[in-house]
């Protein structure tokens, strides 16, 4: 599902001002320790925050710091009262029905742990079924593997092809009357790929299976409405977003989060305590085990605002633009291959430069002040897959232009002709 | 550092045309060497007869620095003593995690001293390392050699 698909208007999206928006982001003027200006191109693993993010986070830590949920002074009530605002624009950003069907989270990887215990050790047993896809995170793969190694349950792999595409006939067939649960995601962090996640979620439904859908490269991307996707779990981290790092949501159904047990034991996640039985607390505090990070959580809300005030479909659309252009430079320049050519791609770009190592590569271009990703992405069977150890990998975020596309290609022939 | 005086002919000349690539007919010692993180891998194998290292080879996938590192490793190590070879691993290791000045301090690396800009690329030492982990831990009759967990002889993440 692409963002166009999801707009009701046929109008064309008023085009962003980029330049307004950069100055949004005060690191954007970093000059590297090079003498380069700052080309930032490292956003599918983290991107930047804007001011406002920023800004309230200082305001919170200023005028508004205590601990939530617990105390009956103002100051408790203040940053319990700003915690529960930012579920409820976590809420808006997906689309959800109720914001209790949020859980705070530090992030994807502890959203995806999250669901492997409180769904799956529940759930998941002897000779059960458990679907991924060859696209997938780490982090959506190894809590499942531990989840079959515990409970004697089987991993069963949905292929990709040399374009990085799922091939969704094969993901169709694995399903089993043994399949207990799919953990897919909705855009590959390696290739850029988006899944046809809404038929994904379909197919599994179709055969009972309740689905994880993994959207902590897609939720910065793309508008998500997960009750138009009608998944049973919808995950994604804060730095990814323009928020801070140990943020981040799980978003499940009301109806799932009830019948799931606890991941972590403590404080807030319970109503009463007794040496002999404890009564656990309602949704979403019964997966809030401590004290979560607060702060984090209101800039997360913050970053939400931030992108939701600009339209995540006017965000797509320029980053679709912007993967365009890149993709035709790219193609352009003798010796450069990408890797992941599906038809639907989000703003990442995966590349290969000659023969060089993608190491090589990004040592060389951050000494042209541009910052790009490379190693396996923690998507080593991805890699595996198109036969390479590594990729160097551009990703785009709303604030990059075209100048930085051109000043990404320029380095590349850089170091294509020293290793020349 | 600016990296082009990392990535100068020398190390590009040997990463092009690596020396001592490829097999030994009957190796007495044979490693492996991995650095998971940007998937460095190498293969070593040395002919050591009565304390000399008589015959060295490696093989493998790697970035340009740990390639040209292995390369220059292994024409230097080939024909000296166990333990001369031993110091220069220790010296290497010193050189790229910056305990080891090669301007001001005696140093037995010769041209090997191209790689000194290294320690201002804490992301790229472990590449250039890793030739050297492997030698040792082939010298040690070990079988592997890894930058990480217990086998990482620099025994921090970040070095």
């Amino acid at each position: 599902m692409t963002a166009q698909a999801l707009r009701q208007s046929d109008e064309p999206l008023a085009p962003l001002d980029i330049a307004r928006i950069r100055a949004d982001f005060p690191i954007l003027t970093n000059v590297t320790p090079h003498g380069k200006r700052l080309v930032f191109l490292d956003n599918a693993a983290s991107s930047q925050m804007p001011q406002a993010v920023i800004d309230r986070l200082v305001r919170y830590q200023t005028h508004e710091h205590a601990n939530i949920h617990r105390g009956v002074h103002y100051l408790s009530e203040t940053a319990t009262r700003a915690f529960e605002e930012a579920r409820k624009v976590v809420q808006r950003f997906l689309n959800a029905r109720e914001d209790r069907e949020i859980i705070f989270t530090t992030g994807t990887t502890e959203a995806i742990n999250l669901v492997m215990h409180g769904y799956g050790r529940r759930f998941i047993g002897e000779g059960d079924e458990i679907i991924v896809t060859h696209m997938e995170h780490h982090s959506n793969i190894v809590p499942w593997q531990m989840l079959c190694e515990e409970r004697g349950a089987v991993l069963k792999v949905a292929p990709i092809d040399d374009r990085g595409e799922l091939i969704v006939e094969a993901y169709e067939k694995l399903f089993s009357p043994r399949t207990k649960f799919a953990a897919v995601t909705h855009v590959s962090n390696a290739l850029g790929t988006i899944t046809p996640i809404k038929h994904l979620i379909d197919v599994a439904h179709s055969h009972g299976v309740p689905i994880l859908v993994d959207g902590a490269q897609a939720a910065p991307h793309l508008a998500v409405d997960v009750q138009a996707l009608d998944c049973d779990f919808y995950c994604f981290s804060g730095h990814k977003v323009c928020g801070p790092t140990g943020s981040g949501a799980l978003y499940g159904k009301a109806a799932l989060l009830e019948k799931m047990q606890p991941f972590k034991g403590g404080g807030d996640m319970i109503l009463s305590v007794t040496f002999e039985k404890t009564t656990y607390n309602t949704i979403p505090h019964k997966f809030e085990a401590g004290t979560p990070p607060i702060a984090p959580m209101i800039g997360l809300g913050a970053a939400l605002e931030y992108l939701m005030a600009i339209g995540m479909d006017r965000i797509a659309a320029h980053e679709a633009s912007l993967l365009e252009y890149a993709t035709a430079r790219f193609e352009d320049t003798p010796g450069v291959r990408i890797i992941g050519t599906a038809s639907h791609k989000a703003a990442v770009l995966s590349f290969y430069v000659g023969e060089v190592h993608p190491h090589d590569v990004g040592t060389l271009l951050d000494e042209e002040g541009v910052a790009v990703r490379t190693g396996h992405h923690c998507a080593q069977p991805v890699m595996q897959r198109f036969r390479i150890p590594a990729t160097a990998r551009a990703s785009f975020a709303l604030y990059n232009t075209r100048d930085e596309v051109d000043a990404l290609v320029a380095a590349v022939c850089k170091v294509r002709d020293l290793f020349a | 550092m600016d990296s082009k005086q990392l990535y100068q002919e020398v190390i590009l000349d040997h990463n092009r045309k690596p020396r001592n690539y490829g097999r030994l007919e009957q190796p007495t010692h044979s490693s492996e060497g991995l650095n998971p993180l940007c998937g460095d891998h190498i293969w070593l194998h040395l002919h050591v007869k009565d304390g000399t290292i008589e015959g060295v080879a490696f093989e493998g996938q790697s970035c340009a620095i740990c390639k040209a590192s292995a390369s220059m490793m292994t024409s230097m190590v080939k024909s000296k003593r166990v333990e001369d070879a031993e110091a220069l691993v220790a010296e290497f290791r010193g050189m790229v995690t910056g305990t080891l000045d090669t301007a001001t301090q005696p140093h037995h690396l010769g041209r090997l001293a191209v790689f000194a800009g290294v320690k201002d690329l804490p992301s790229r030492v472990k590449c250039a390392v890793l030739p050297w982990h492997t030698l040792h831990a082939a010298l040690a009759s070990q079988e592997t050699a890894s930058t990480e967990g217990d086998q990482d002889p620099l025994g921090t993440a970040g070095a």
